[in-house]
């Protein structure tokens, strides 16, 4: 049982330890894929293969939530979709995404642009801050750890911080 | 030019003597002219015959009068749809349909199809329909909906604007491509929304973009062949705003040399917003143009010091040359995005004292109704029609609003219970005026904000605001009212109220009713001069468009109105916005969460006739 709570222990310590570490010189591949193929359609011909998995290095870190969410404002993300709820562009809060909500999905949104109005951002900022921009998109809806969330805004209150937002469901819905 | 003489003539025997117990006004316009058989293709020809629409603003004095009566205060509660159609688009439609030579036609939202109904036949079906090609990057910086507010018509051509800066001239009768020509550019920011205007030979268009930094405009093209004939920046050196030798405002604010650059901290007039997608009139005889422009770029105030000329402000224009002969700037150094884009009513008016007066009347997004001289931009009245808090008055000497200091936006603090909000009193929804009850019908929104300035960074192509905003009803708690106010007299002498913002335009008829919609739906008609709901029918969706009526090839008078919410009030149906975060759509989410559950989106036709 000791042993138990020591290791239980360890392992918060680590998992914090990643939470607060700030990478000063960004390796190129702060976030990495391993397996298939991005995929946007639920359907697929014959059998299913593995789709890709990316991990995003910045999902695991306050500072870099935090920076993208500085970014989100700085890059004028937020001039076209607001503080999450959407304007121009589409609500990024909820649970219908078009182009995918996993983390590869949303860094080819922002790099590609998407027809109906997204702007390509890609050759305009640097790839280590689009993973950070990513992480923060996802925290608006509640899909990242909320212990890396940003906790308050220093801005009107306009909606709940990010930290106490819910994940909007388990299961991903695209739009009707 | 003959309709403009009747129509003063009209106007001044209203206004003779100005007894508004002692009623002596005409009935009703004679009718100038009967159908032809063969189409008239002049514009002079088609506006002589007022059973017809042929502008969005119903004539060049933006009265959106119509002296048909076949449907008046008696026999109006009978009104019974008569058949509809749909664009298919289920996005903000602001249009006013055009009926000209017994065809209606309608733009659409993006992407900007036009329809072409054959009203000799039953049901209108269509007799042709254009459907331009567009960029779809373009509804990426429509700040407020894909929006098209109509088209025009002139030397049978049916001229429009798209989304993506294209103005196009079809043949009316087939539909064929006659011009087009590509005005802006997206990747700076730059839309059409506005309906074009045809005045002689030119067709005049404006910008949008003011929430993008672009530069404003507006340019004068050749109805012949499109080619750009003149263009008048709104910021800039005077010789790029068309400000010359003639140019002779009336208060010594707007005088002086280039102060489209003076008046902005360096270079910055070259991301300053004053736009123009609003409305046009047009004086013949004084041969001048009336348009306002939108707001400057940023939001935040305190980054662009200075009067940021000609932002907000209201021009009149030589129409052949574009030169200017007066400006007067509303707001100098815009706190709160008031754009003047507003329509100007031209009226010539018996004031009590008695002279004839040449004048406009502008409810504008400030809040105050200006009566203004139209040959000299002399300010003869500014009183108030809503309820304001962002500024205590208009110093007529001056010229200039008197501010509220407790209500300068600032950066990193919320200054909050700012009223009118950002979109104003009144927005672009054009009022309408009643030569026979001199009252003005305005469609008026009820909303006020808190507002924190913020950092903006210019990035060519995305907003340009610096604002966190967050909208609310002001006092009373109903968002919209659809309000008459007497122009004479200067007061408002009765309103409608109504729930949400009321954004459909107004149509003024010699039955002596109002038309207009509302965003939960309803199409409705009032007595003009109690303000009664006579009429009244629920449509599929919320309504933000321009009423017309007119008189068909069977003698019967119709009326028509396009639903479709949307626009930026209702863009969190048309754009499924999140109201958890009440900062959405530029603020106005927060005013309109409970939209949803009155309307969903809509794309249709209604045309209403008595059975
Ligand atoms: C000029 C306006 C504009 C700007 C600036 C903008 N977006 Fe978008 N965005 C849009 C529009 C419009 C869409 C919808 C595109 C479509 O459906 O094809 C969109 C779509 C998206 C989506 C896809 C949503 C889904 O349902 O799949 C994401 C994610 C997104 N934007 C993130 C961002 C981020 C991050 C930034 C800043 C780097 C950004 N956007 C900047 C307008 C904008």
């Amino acid at each position: 049982m000791r042993n138990a709570l020591l290791l239980a222990s360890c392992l918060l310590a680590a998992a914090a330890c990643r939470r607060e570490q700030r990478e000063i010189v960004h390796s190129p591949a702060a976030s990495h894929a391993s397996g298939g193929i991005v995929r946007l359609s639920e359907l697929q011909p014959g059998q299913p293969t593995p789709e890709v998995e990316v991990r995003n290095a910045s999902e695991e870190k306050a500072y870099d939530i935090n920076e993208g969410k500085r970014l989100f404002a700085a890059y004028n993300c937020s001039g076209c979709h607001s503080h999450g709820g959407g304007g121009i562009g589409p609500a990024l809060m909820d649970n219908y995404w078009v182009y995918g909500s996993h983390p590869e999905n949303i860094h080819d949104t922002i790099v590609e642009g998407r027809p109906n109005g997204m702007p390509s951002f890609g050759g305009k900022i640097p790839d280590y801050q689009i993973w950070e921009i990513v992480a923060y998109v996802r925290s608006l809806s509640g899909l990242v750890n909320p212990t890396v969330a940003p906790s308050r805004d220093d801005h009107m209150q306009v909606k709940v911080a990010e930290q106490s937002k819910k994940e909007e469901s388990t299961e991903e819905k695209k739009k009707p | 030019m003959r309709t403009w003489v009747a129509c003063s003539l009209v106007l001044m025997t209203a206004f003779a003597g100005c007894n508004r117990a002692n009623s002596t006004r005409p009935k009703q316009l004679p009718y100038i002219q009967r159908y032809t058989s063969s189409p008239a293709t002049s514009l002079a020809s088609v506006l002589a015959d007022d059973g017809q629409w042929v502008m969005a603003p119903k004539d060049y004095a933006n009265t959106r009068f119509s002296s048909l009566d076949q449907i008046n205060t008696k026999n109006v509660g009978n009104l019974q749809a008569a058949w509809t159609f749909s664009t298919g688009i289920l996005r903000g439609h602001e249009a006013a349909p055009l009926i000209v030579n017994n065809t209606m036609y309608i733009v659409g939202p993006f992407p900007n199809p036009v329809f072409a109904l054959d009203l000799t036949r039953p049901g209108g079906p269509l007799k042709w329909q254009y459907k331009p090609a567009v960029i779809s990057g373009a509804k990426g910086v429509a700040c407020c909906d894909w929006v098209n507010r109509g088209a025009a018509f002139g030397d049978g051509k049916i001229v429009f604007n798209t989304l993506d800066n294209q103005t196009i001239a079809l043949d009316a009768n087939t539909g064929a491509e006659v011009w087009k020509t590509t005005l802006g550019d997206i990747n700076q920011g730059e839309t059409i929304t506005m309906a074009p205007l045809i005045v002689k030979d030119k067709v005049l268009v404006g910008n949008a973009g003011g929430e993008f930094g672009v530069r404003g405009w507006l340019q004068a093209l050749d109805l012949k062949t499109g080619k750009p004939v003149w263009k008048a920046f709104h910021t800039g050196p005077d010789t790029d705003c068309l400000i010359g030798p003639d140019f002779k405002p009336f208060y010594p604010l707007d005088a002086g040399k280039d102060l489209g650059v003076k008046t902005w901290s360096p270079e910055s007039w070259r991301q300053g917003g004053g736009t123009m997608w609003g409305w046009i009139s047009y004086d013949p005889q004084l041969n001048l143009i009336y348009y306002g422009t939108g707001n400057p770029g940023p939001w935040n105030p305190e980054l662009r010091p200075g009067d940021n000329k000609w932002t907000a402000t209201l021009f009149a224009r030589d129409v052949d040359t574009g030169a200017a002969k007066w400006a007067y700037q509303f707001q100098p150094h815009d706190n709160f995005d008031y754009d003047a884009v507003n329509e100007s009513t031209l009226l010539d008016l018996h004031l009590p004292g008695g002279q004839l007066r040449k004048v406009l009347v502008r409810a504008e997004r400030n809040g105050y109704m200006y009566m203004i001289d139209r040959a000299n931009g002399q300010v003869l009245s500014a009183d108030p029609y809503a309820f304001i808090t962002s500024t205590k008055g208009i110093d007529l000497k001056t010229g200039r609003p008197i501010e509220n200091p407790d209500k300068q936006p600032k950066s990193g603090k919320v200054i909050r219970e700012i009223c009118p909000a950002v979109p104003g009193a009144k927005d672009w929804q054009p009022s309408a005026y009643s030569p026979r009850t001199g009252l003005l019908y305005v469609p008026s929104e009820n909303l006020c904000m808190d507002f924190e300035g913020l950092e903006a960074n210019y990035i060519a192509g995305t907003p340009y605001l610096g604002a966190n905003i967050r909208y609310y009803a002001g006092p009373g708690g109903n968002r919209g009212e659809l309000l008459a106010w007497d122009v004479v007299h200067r007061k408002k002498v009765w309103g409608v109220k109504e729930r949400f913002p009321t954004y459909s335009g107004a149509v003024a008829t010699a039955g002596d009713l109002v038309f207009y919609g509302t965003m939960d739906g309803w199409f409705k008609a009032l007595d003009a001069r109690s303000g009664d709901t006579l009429w009244k029918f629920k449509t599929d969706s919320g309504i933000i468009s321009q009423p017309v009526t007119w008189r068909g090839p069977d003698g019967k008078q119709y009326v028509a109105v396009l639903t479709g919410v949307g626009g930026w009030p209702g863009a969190i149906v048309s754009g499924d916005l999140d109201p958890r975060d009440a900062g959405a759509g530029d603020g106005f989410v927060s005013a309109m969460s409970d939209l949803p559950k009155f309307t969903e989106k809509g794309s249709t036709l209604y045309v209403f006739a008595l059975p």
